[in-house]
């Protein structure tokens, strides 16, 4: 915007900026001071006496002798076995983000280059597939995974997965398809490529930036997925968001909060990283959608 | 694209939304139509030296048999949809006739579990949606106005509600405003009231529940927006304050209207995303004073005794209210695609 159109009076500047302020502390302010409590005990995190003695750690420095503990992270990580969750979770995200791009790379690609009716009436029926609720799809599952004894294994959870991923996947790589250029893989054919062959050699060297946005998206959706894995994997293969609910059944007795807070922040750590060195992706990926919708 | 090419590249996608999205639909349609066998129960005479006594029993093993041979119950019809547990229609019918004014009926209403869960979704749907609209586009605003070196931070903290696990980001509230937590302590010097607690009463969780929907979905509106603002013509704008546009005008009139393809893609994905709203009741525990529809199918399926038949039932309902929820959309894509192709 040009200078002139960005001038503006002084009390506007203020309470805007003070708009923005605001919402930067209700935005941050809880991550940071559940960062802080758990490095504490539950007697400071959850005070009764005084909140401040979560700042400085007065029952900390009591019972354990310093103002920090790594006490609820030993319990999550080694007692509790959340080490074990984690890696569950890796699984699951890594093959999920991986068999997802693949199917809805060649998928998007398709619905961007057909000019047909049916292309658009596959991506209406993906609208819908993506406005179901997760829970309606899960309750269709469980009883068929039972008969056929599939329930409660991890790669059953992955095809899950990639399932209710796919209508977000082809939509946005469907939009990214239709920023590259047509002329690109029809001059390779005039060539005398076969239409995937063009794919393949043409247009896969040119994808990357918006595969890479996708994948993040995929990536997310898998990370953050509660319902899902709660619900069709067994106690062995449980990820780390249902381990963290499972935690929760257990937080009347001391210290069991603390497992949970620490959890809670360990499941955090590998978010705040994505977000800092994808920002931009995350942001353009958010957007690509809305431009083109 | 031939039909021949295109069918092959859409396959593996296609073939997986379809089994794992269109056939547990199927699933959960019949599934809704039937419910568990009834229990054999076999009576034995034991006779004893002071006469015969009658003793009735479960036979396991034949009930088991039973459900081996037909895993989905028997053939109930709508008789699930119509019980106590979902759409309750003998009970509302009771209710009907015997409260005396509206509000009694209401609130016999409300007290049967699937109102109750309709209810709190279609509020949280109605509430948080616009809310999460207008605090996006004001935050988009004040964040445009900044300068050029504080976007770059802003933006990261904002995408931290939004990016963060809907179940931690709950938990994570949750032992803020626990009575002993730090929001929790600050509400209870505020209102100069020690047993204050987010959690006893209805309408507080309500409101709570309200207010984490709001924090979590206000940076997704709020990029949408702030990347469409990147992208209103100066000129527009410029024109207009010749013209002697306030700033406020100049919001109303330009920025509004050019953003409005936007506006309508918020929109939407929140409805579909509040539609299900679920996990923050796990993380908050809020299930004694609100249940969603999802919430509902949850309690449902877990457990040791899952109960399939409801579950499928409140699914069924619940994918007719996501029908009733796009149906304007849907006409909406309709009308521009033919208007397109014309």
């Amino acid at each position: 915007m040009s200078i002139a159109a960005q001038r503006r009076s002084a009390p506007l500047v203020l309470i805007s900026s003070a708009l923005v302020a605001v919402w930067i502390v209700v935005a941050a302010f809880p991550f940071l001071w559940t960062l802080w409590g758990s490095f504490k005990v539950q007697g400071d995190f959850f005070s009764k006496a005084d909140w401040m003695n979560a700042l400085w750690g007065t029952r900390t420095i009591v019972e354990t002798g310093g103002p920090f503990t790594g006490a609820g992270y030993e319990g999550a990580w080694v007692e509790q076995a959340f080490w074990k969750a984690a890696l569950n979770t890796g699984i699951v995200v890594i093959f999920t983000v991986i068999i997802s791009l693949t199917l809805g790379t060649l998928g998007g690609y398709a619905l961007a280059r057909s000019g047909n009716r049916y292309a658009f009436w596959i991506l209406m029926l993906a609208l819908v597939f993506r406005a179901m609720p997760h829970i309606t799809l899960v309750s269709g599952y469980l009883l068929p995974f039972f008969e056929w004894n599939l329930w409660g294994h991890l790669p059953t959870a992955i095809i899950v997965l990639v399932a209710i991923n796919q209508p977000f996947t082809l939509w946005m790589l469907h939009s990214f398809f239709l920023n590259i250029p047509k002329d690109l893989d029809e001059s390779a054919m005039v060539d005398g490529c076969t239409r995937f062959q063009a794919f393949r050699h043409v247009i896969v060297p040119v994808m990357w930036p918006g595969v890479i946005t996708t994948g993040l998206f995929s990536f997310l959706l898998a990370y953050n997925d509660f319902t899902v894995t709660a619900l069709l994997l067994n106690q062995d293969n449980q990820t780390m968001i249902p381990k963290i609910a499972s935690f929760l059944g257990s937080t009347q007795v001391e210290g069991k909060v603390m497992y949970a807070v620490a959890a809670v922040v360990s499941a955090t750590a590998p978010l705040f990283v994505l977000i800092l060195f994808f920002q931009r992706q995350i942001v353009s990926g958010l957007t690509a959608g809305a431009v083109k919708g | 694209m031939p039909h021949r090419t295109f069918f092959w590249f859409i396959l593996p996608s296609a073939l997986a939304m379809l089994l794992f999205i269109a056939l547990p639909i199927v699933s959960v349609v019949i599934q809704s139509l039937y419910v568990d066998h009834d229990q054999v129960l076999v009576v034995s005479e034991n006779c004893g030296p002071f006469g015969c006594t009658q003793s009735t029993s479960v036979d396991a093993a034949a009930t088991a048999k039973l459900s081996e041979a037909a895993p989905l119950g028997r053939f109930n019809g709508l008789g699930t949809y119509l019980n106590r547990a979902h759409l309750a229609t003998a009970e509302i019918a009771q209710a009907w006739r015997t409260s005396g004014g509206m509000a009694g009926f209401l609130s016999q209403v409300m007290s049967l579990p699937f109102y109750k869960a309709l209810s709190f979704t279609v509020a949280y749907t109605a509430i948080v949606t616009p809310l999460v609209i207008l605090f996006g586009l004001a935050v988009a605003l004040g964040v445009n106005g900044l300068p050029r070196m504080l976007k770059g931070p802003t933006i990261f903290v904002s995408l931290l509600p939004m990016i963060v696990t809907p179940l931690i980001g709950s938990l994570i509230l949750y032992w803020m405003i626990d009575a002993d937590g730090i929001l929790g302590k600050a509400l209870q010097w505020i209102f100069a009231d020690p047993a204050l607690s987010l959690k006893a009463s209805p309408t507080l969780t309500w409101l709570t529940l309200f207010i984490y929907g709001i924090w979590h979905s206000t940076p997704f509106a709020f990029v949408v927006f702030y990347a469409g603002l990147q992208t209103v013509p100066e000129d527009t704008l410029e024109a207009a304050m010749i013209d002697g546009a306030s700033r406020w005008e100049r919001i109303r009139y330009v920025v509004v209207p050019y953003m409005s393809p936007l506006l309508v893609f918020v929109a939407l994905i929140q409805l579909m995303d509040n539609f299900r709203v679920f996990e923050p009741i796990v993380g908050f525990s809020a299930q004694a004073n609100a249940t969603s529809l999802s919430y509902a199918i949850y309690s449902d399926l877990r457990g040791d005794n899952a109960q399939y038949a409801s579950a499928a039932t409140t699914s069924v309902l619940t994918v007719l209210g996501v029908a009733i929820l796009l149906t304007p959309v849907l006409i909406r894509t309709w009308r521009d695609f033919n208007r397109k192709r014309a």
